[in-house]
């Protein structure tokens, strides 16, 4: 069991401390290709003996690195690495996988073959077969994030400075305690199918994050304001501050830039002002959603919906299904919401969390839309899917966590597309009489069909009359997801647009998890129901 | 790598042991295996069977540490990871906070975690019980979606002092999801043991299946304050974020629900209705737990609230030692004390109130007051003059655990749940209580 608190910052508990340089880097150089290709040859032939009709293979060595500290002290620094082979396999038109660790010719065969004996096994409990669609071979390539500076080669002593010197900002700003943490993530995937595709990647994440605490002695009252960062599918570089990355206005936020020090300066002071700010008068409110709080809202009420798995049912049993049904689909004029709501689906975008070149089942990744002009158009659907909405080509979103796990439809970059017309943030507050302007992600939380949702989000302005008048605290929104995109009215132009995202979305049973990035621009919502959230114990 | 004996646990830990060069170095080593068959549509749509080890090295240079992990178990790998973990913690600054390893510990004997039958599982037993539940699905003209997943574990550690720990657990855990085929109603069901013997899959579908065929065409009623009967999937996501905040240093630091003005905690206060004990107890056989955690501390029974009463919190031994209090480990399960009524007689006496079933994306909204949020799901229900009238369409609610337990008006008798948020499994009774607070109506089935 763990706690969770609310100054902590996720890491696995027993993460300590820090080095200079990584001595064994050479150790986490990725294997030979073509040594990947013997061994994925070999689990594929021992399928196709077996009876497979398809078979693939993902050998996978995954990287990850903690760096965490609180106010001036180091607590956490540790490199973990897990290193195996999963094989899927089709026999008896029903899925069968098995996994292991030991990662030898002899091995990888007996895996594949016990992969098609769970297939067998299972066949007899299968009802529809599954309808795979086609996918071309496509050789032996290879993609690699296009990353300028690999977290892992950079050393830990850089990233320990800065994050006790972003640390000393805040408690010299009056901050009672703070957290900050680095996270970095490479997946080396190689993956093999019947199909003739051999693909190595080599893909990388970076999240650095920080949580500022201010304690009202008085009364006793606590509040936090967490580190506009996002996780990004980007290097080390998304450290280095770029003032061509940053959008000024009541605080500072960033673009593909991060400038950790300049947020935490901005953190202690917003969240000492917050401490003290008005608590909310519940009530209709307009709504101004910066892209660090709306990308969660996307994520939760269009990333997840149109998901086609829970369309079908797959996922009733834990993440839920979806409002968004087929029926409502195949009228291709269902009002989604107003004409300015346009969402793309996008495994591409350079930066950005889902960006791959090929997904977990050999598809090419592409961008489609999802939502266009306010009316559902389309969904997220892999290779025994896509028959389902009458296409030919999977939309290349299969993913798997690790060489443990099986891989199943995940969610793409989803994100709404900026205003047309030149419009600024200050633009959009400028005609509010009654609003709130949100900033950061807060609580969230949704039901299991996507209709009926609340969230919280980090900094609160009270706007009266056009004007930003002073800041607020307690305050939640709960809508209806069709309602609440229906109430869009306004959005700003490019120049506002940034991505946010999650590290670890949860789905599946047993839960995986994936990183998934939602961009937007800043956009105003008309009519929004607040609550006020602060109780006494 | 298959499931380690304590002798060959021993003797690996020892090997691994024998690279270090360090001051003081613990080994920590994990491992499971098992299986897991998932299914939807009525039919199964993945399974799969995985065996996974992992091998966490911690060294040590006086108050410098190194941590470095490795899932692969051949010599070089094991001083690779020795090595690995040495170079972090020469290269690292010192940790304040840093607490020599523990010396040889005293556990009591392990509890009851292992049961032969549940290791013994086969492949061909999860997919007959898959189809037994799938079958009565189809009698019920329903919809099932659910998942099945056995497990056998271990766990070793050993440092440089002497200490040595071994444990043994298996785990069976069935959930499932019952729809009618029009999509108008959902019932669900959720069970969690060692045993796999105590396991009724055929009886939790059955459940799942009654309330998905008596929850179609609900009806709407307003939100507001409401009693409610809360069964225990559904107390379990709401309880565990109490204990998940009771740690002593988050209390002392001011930030935490426990916290007071001025450095003061509510230790020792009474925060919840006299009827609320929780405690932890890793012999409890209903629900047996390690006798150690995993920093080689014992897992002893601790009685976390008493009569409503804040009667102790968890440290690290960090903390405790900088506090001079006892260095309790937070609890690897919670138990709550409940009464004497079953789930119908907790019904029976309600003259108005609602039945949840499930309760859903729980987030904290206010760590001071330990605001949560979340949703109905899966069979909602207006109870009126003892009997349930008719189903209700799923609430959003806004209440803290810690208001709930103080408005309590009747208990059941506790039983094993898992929770659908953190998959922990606890033993913790229906609850009736009144003045539950929903905050708006979700249109969601």
């Amino acid at each position: 069991m763990s706690a969770m608190g609310v100054g902590a910052i996720a890491i696995p508990k027993s993460f300590l401390l820090g080095r200079e340089i990584d001595p064994l880097r050479a150790a986490y150089e990725a294997m030979d290709v073509a040594q990947k290709k013997q061994l994925a040859d070999a689990a594929l032939n021992a399928a196709r003996a077996k009876g497979a009709t398809y078979a693939d293979v993902r050998i996978g060595r995954y990287l990850n690195q903690f760096v965490s500290t609180r106010e001036n002290k180091v607590q956490g620094v540790a490199n973990t690495e897990s290193f195996g082979a999963g094989v899927r396999v089709l026999a008896n038109g029903c899925w069968g996988f098995a996994a292991s660790d030991n990662v030898t010719k002899e091995n990888i065969a007996k895996v594949a073959e016990r992969a098609v004996a769970v297939a067998k096994a299972n066949a007899k409990i299968q009802g529809e077969p599954v309808q795979l669609a086609p996918q071309r071979g496509f050789g032996e390539v290879s993609w690699k994030a296009p990353i300028e500076k690999n977290a892992f080669e950079v050393p830990v002593k850089e990233k320990v400075d800065m994050l006790l010197a972003a640390n000393a900002i805040a408690m010299g700003a009056g901050a009672n305690f703070v957290n900050s943490a680095i996270f970095a993530v490479n997946e080396q995937k190689y993956f093999a199918s019947t199909d003739g595709s051999y693909i190595d990647q080599d893909i990388h994440r970076i999240y650095p994050t920080f949580n500022v605490t201010k304690i009202d002695q008085a009364n006793g009252k606590f509040d936090t304001r967490r580190s506009l960062s996002t996780p990004m599918g980007m290097g080390y570089e998304y450290l280095s501050p770029s003032a061509d990355e940053k959008v000024t206005g009541v605080v500072t936020r960033y673009k593909k830039r991060y400038d950790m020090l300049e947020d935490m300066k901005a953190a202690a002071l917003d969240v000492a002002q917050k401490i003290k700010a008005k608590s909310v008068e519940p009530g209709k409110y307009d709504l101004i959603l910066d892209p660090s709080h709306l990308w969660l809202t996307i994520h939760e009420s269009v990333g997840h919906p149109t998901e086609l798995d829970r369309v079908l049912g797959y996922e009733a049993n834990y993440a839920g299904t979806s409002f968004l049904t087929l029926d409502k689909w195949q009228t291709k004029n269902f009002n989604f919401g107003s004409k300015l709501v346009n969402i793309v689906a996008d495994k591409t975008q350079p930066g950005s969390l889902g960006a791959v070149g090929w997904d977990d089942e050999g598809v090419k990744c592409k961008q489609w839309d999802l939502i266009k002009d306010g009316k559902l158009v389309n969904y997220q659907a892999i290779r025994d899917q896509v028959h389902i909405i009458g296409e030919k080509e999977s939309h290349g979103c299969c993913y798997s966590q690790s060489w443990a796990d099986v891989q199943f439809q995940r969610m793409a970059n989803v994100s709404l597309q900026p205003g047309k017309e030149k419009r600024s943030v200050q633009d959009l507050i400028k005609g509010v009489s009654k609003g709130i302007y949100i900033i950061g992600d807060g609580s969230f939380s949704i039901d299991q069909q996507r209709y009926n949702f609340q969230f919280g989000g980090q900094t609160f302005y009270e706007i009266k009359n056009g004007e930003i008048v002073g800041m607020l605290r307690d305050v939640a929104y709960q809508a209806n997801t069709q309602e609440f995109w229906n109430s869009l009215v306004d959005i700003a132009d490019k120049d506002d647009y940034r991505l946010g995202g999650a590290f670890n979305d949860g789905k599946g049973q047993p839960p995986q998890s994936n990183a998934v990035s939602h961009g937007s621009a800043t956009s105003r919502f008309n009519g929004v129901n607040v609550i006020n959230t602060a109780r006494k114990i | 790598m298959p499931i380690l004996t304590e002798q060959e646990a021993k003797a690996l830990l020892t090997k691994v042991l024998s690279y270090s060069k360090a001051d003081e170095c613990e080994v920590n080593l994990n491992g499971s295996e098992g299986g897991n068959i998932r299914y939807a549509r009525n039919a199964v749509s993945t399974s799969g069977a995985t065996t996974r080890s992992t091998l966490v090295v911690s060294s040590a240079f006086g108050k410098k540490l190194g941590v470095a992990t490795i899932n692969e178990f051949d010599d070089a790998s094991l001083e690779k990871v020795v090595r690995r973990s040495e170079d972090l913690a020469r290269l690292a600054p010192e940790n304040p906070e840093y607490m020599p390893f523990l010396g040889p510990q005293q556990y009591a004997p392990p509890s009851k975690e292992y049961v032969d039958a549940t290791a013994a599982i086969s492949p061909k037993e999860r997919a007959d019980a898959v189809e037994a539940s799938l079958q009565i699905a189809k009698d019920s003209k329903q919809t099932a979606a659910g998942f099945l997943e056995n497990s056998t574990n271990y766990a070793a550690m050993m440092n440089s002092h002497g200490l040595f720990a071994y444990n043994t657990s298996t785990s069976v855990a069935f959930n499932v999801t019952l729809r009618t085929t029009d999509g108008k109603g959902s019932g669900y069901a959720s069970k969690g043991y060692n045993d796999v013997r105590q396991l009724d899959v055929k009886k939790a579908t059955s459940i799942a299946a009654q309330k998905a065929g008596g929850s179609a065409e609900a009806k709407a009623i307003e939100p507001g304050k409401y009693t409610v009967i809360l069964e225990p999937a559904a107390v379990s996501v709401l309880l565990e974020n109490v204990l998940f905040a009771m740690d002593g240093r988050l209390a002392d630091e001011g930030r935490s629900f426990l916290s007071k003005p001025g450095g003061q905690t509510k230790l020792g206060e009474k925060l919840m209705d006299e009827k609320v004990t929780i405690y932890s107890d890793p012999h409890n056989p209903l629900l047996p737990t390690a006798s150690w955690n995993g920093d080689g501390r014992p897992q002893e029974k601790m009685v976390w609230i008493d009569k409503g009463v804040v009667k102790n919190l968890y440290y690290s031994r960090f903390w405790a030692n900088k506090k001079g209090v006892k260095a309790v480990p937070g609890p690897d399960a919670m138990i709550m004390e409940g009464g004497t009524a079953t789930l119908d007689e907790l019904i029976k006496s309600t003259e108005k109130g609602i039945l949840v079933t499930r309760l859903w994306y729980i987030r904290t909204v206010d760590p001071q007051t330990i605001l949560l949020t979340g949703l109905t799901r899966d069979g909602t229900f207006y109870i009126e003059n003892g009997k349930i009238q008719f189903p209700v369409k799923n609430f959003r609610f806004n209440e803290s655990p810690v208001i709930m337990l103080n408005n309590i008006e009747a208990m059941g008798i506790p039983e094993r749940c898992v929770s659908g948020e953190s998959n922990n499994h606890y033993l913790l009774p229906p609850l009736k209580v009144r003045d539950f607070t929903f905050t708006s109506l979700s249109d969601a089935v």
